[in-house]
């Protein structure tokens, strides 16, 4: 274990060189303060906390930035090293080639994650210092979106380092990488809309319907900040599907886990047989 | 756990080695021992096999025919826990991450390979680029760059070195600072395996070389008793006392091409099999022999007879017309 430490440490330090820590911190923390402040505004003085409705507003801008950010830290994690010579050379010291996965791959959450909590962090505590009031259940909600955010950009590293293992160069990871994106967070929404407005209920029951929307790491994420909180539900336009789709929270954060879990396995063996 | 590292133990041992990509065969029936205490070169073309020898070595692919011992263990993924720790690779044209410094480079490595951190200092002191540890390995030249993939192999005094193309990108003061570090690990009782076209320059510090071509090992001795193989023409020059006529130099061998190439300077090109009896004749010539220079056939001419093809890159001018 000591070994997985030393090479996540090195990502963290190499993310910090490069400014790709303060980048995506600088990121997330202007777009999360301007959406607490200007997207609160329509709230007034009603009983709405902004807290929440903040939120409701973070979680859908996370769906699109966090894979976003996630994928480009990882898209050539290990191709990028296979063509430096750098995975050769590490790998004839005595460290697994799981050890090498699981040390970059906490490197880059670790990344994610700071940025993530700084970036989200500094708006609710903008909010807190800015509002009188101090909704428990809203920041309950708030702190599940900043947990939930990690675990989705978790999510996309993972399938960042399945790309790594499954193609041959860098052009084919970013080009795979960008169509991932493209698929999960844009294409797989519409399609299933679409595809209800078209079956009409047919096939595409509520129960399927369940199924399909944990099969995408990106709508688990947003059932799970949208309609698995309920104080939340109220504020997201998203309530009438809140009705249909009957996932528990933990359910909806246990897929979000396994999206984590599954490619990053998947990767490491994958990774136990891929030539040097 | 506990044998003495003698001299002349055996570090590696390939038996019957073979890789195979598909029905590519990049290594076939490969025979090979590599003893402590002992420099070995390992020259040929590109594509001649050298770099699948040490990625076998190295346990990075495994061999699809033979079998492969490094320090005593299979260097198979996963079962060579104790072996990496002794042994050193310098990889060819390693690009470590630009934005970190050389002693934060140096560290992260020995880290990995349970090394003191405190001894890197020294590490870098020794391959000349203490300076320079504080900077950004982007600032680096291709020699700083080199220079800090060999501190990395030395990390932890390994028994073992295997070093792909280490002087490429060193000047030749480089070079012989290079040299002076390989002797002194060979001193100190480790085996060192450099691949490397810089033939001329490995004669005086290998003790042997093995020639790979098209997969195969072809050759596998001591400089000069390849030398010896090849027997290539010799070039002598003699310089005779005045009163030696060119008769009497000529008729020590009349049918050996003689040149003149001053009043009293004879050149002559003779098989390597004959140089001893050609010179001794040259000094039992009436009168005082002023001066002789005998020029061997260079290691890229061996190369080439021993291959049948030239060394690629190759600098320097042949030193002989003459093909054999």
């Amino acid at each position: 274990m000591n070994a997985v430490a030393t090479i996540a440490g090195r990502e963290i330090r190499d993310a910090l060189r490069n400014r790709w820590v303060v980048a995506a911190t600088l990121v997330l923390c202007v777009f999360a303060l301007s959406l607490a402040f200007l997207g609160s505004a329509p709230t007034g003085t009603v009983a709405a906390s902004p807290l929440a409705v903040t939120a409701v507003s973070l979680s859908s801008l996370t769906i699109f930035l966090i894979p976003l950010i996630a994928l480009l830290l990882s898209y050539d994690a290990v191709l990028g090293e296979i063509d430096r010579g750098t995975m050769a050379l590490l790998l004839t010291y005595p460290v697994a080639r799981w050890e090498v996965i699981v040390g970059k791959f906490l490197g880059h959450v670790a990344v994610l994650a700071f940025a993530t909590l700084v970036g989200y962090g500094a708006a609710g505590l903008a909010l807190w210092l800015t509002s009188e009031s101090a909704d428990p259940h809203a920041w309950q909600a708030f702190g599940a979106m900043v947990g939930s955010s990690v675990l989705l950009g978790a999510a996309f590293v993972a399938l960042g380092y399945l790309v790594n293992t499954l193609v041959r160069d860098r052009g084919t990871a970013a080009g795979v990488a960008v169509g991932i994106w493209l698929v999960l967070v844009l294409v797989y929404d519409m399609a299933l809309l679409g595809g209800l407005v078209a079956d009409q209920g047919r096939f595409l029951t509520p129960g399927v319907l369940n199924w399909l929307l944990l099969l995408n790491p990106a709508d688990a994420y947003r059932l799970f900040n949208l309609a698995g909180l309920s104080d939340v539900s109220t504020f997201s336009g998203l309530g009438g599907l809140s009705e249909q789709v009957r996932i528990s929270p933990a359910t909806l954060i246990l897929a979000l886990a396994a999206w984590a879990v599954l490619p990053l396995l998947l990767a490491i063996l994958l990774f136990a047989r891929k030539p040097v | 756990m506990t044998e003495g590292h003698a001299a002349g133990e055996e570090v590696v041992r390939l038996a019957g080695v073979g890789k195979a990509y598909g029905r590519n065969a990049a290594v076939e029936s490969v025979d090979l021992v590599l003893r402590a205490g002992e420099v070995v070169a390992l020259v040929g073309h590109n594509g001649a096999g050298k770099s699948t020898l040490i990625k076998l070595m190295l346990g990075l692919i495994r061999p699809t025919a033979g079998s492969v011992a490094v320090l005593g263990e299979d260097p198979a993924p996963g079962r060579a826990a104790r072996s990496r720790l002794e042994l050193g690779y310098l990889p060819e044209n390693v690009a470590f991450a630009p934005s970190m410094t050389g002693a934060e480079v140096l560290a992260f490595y020995a880290r990995l390979k349970r090394q003191p951190v405190s001894r890197n200092a020294d590490l870098l002191d020794r391959v000349g680029i203490a300076h320079a540890a504080g900077q950004r390995v982007g600032t680096y030249s291709k020699g700083m760059r080199q220079r800090l993939g060999l501190a990395q192999a030395l990390l932890g005094s390994p028994r073992l070195l295997l070093l792909d193309e280490p002087t490429t990108g060193l000047d030749p003061d480089l070079r012989q600072g290079f040299y002076g570090i390989v002797r002194a690990l060979r001193d100190g009782g480790a085996c060192v395996l450099l691949s490397s076209h810089a033939l001329p320059e490995l004669e005086e510090h290998v003790d042997r070389i093995v020639v790979m071509d098209h997969g195969r090992k072809i050759a596998d001795a001591a400089p000069w008793e390849l030398r010896r193989r090849a027997d290539l023409p010799v070039r002598i020059v003699a310089t005779v006392p005045v009163d030696t006529t060119a008769r009497s130099v000529i008729a020590i061998d009349p049918n050996l091409k003689w040149r003149l190439l001053s009043a009293r300077t004879f050149e002559v090109t003779c098989p390597e099999s004959r140089k001893a009896e050609i010179v001794r004749r040259i000094a039992v010539l009436p009168g005082r022999i002023d001066d002789i220079d005998i020029r061997a056939a260079s290691l890229n001419d061996v190369y080439a007879a021993i291959t049948g093809r030239a060394m690629p890159e190759q600098s320097e001018a042949r030193m002989l017309g003459v093909a054999s």
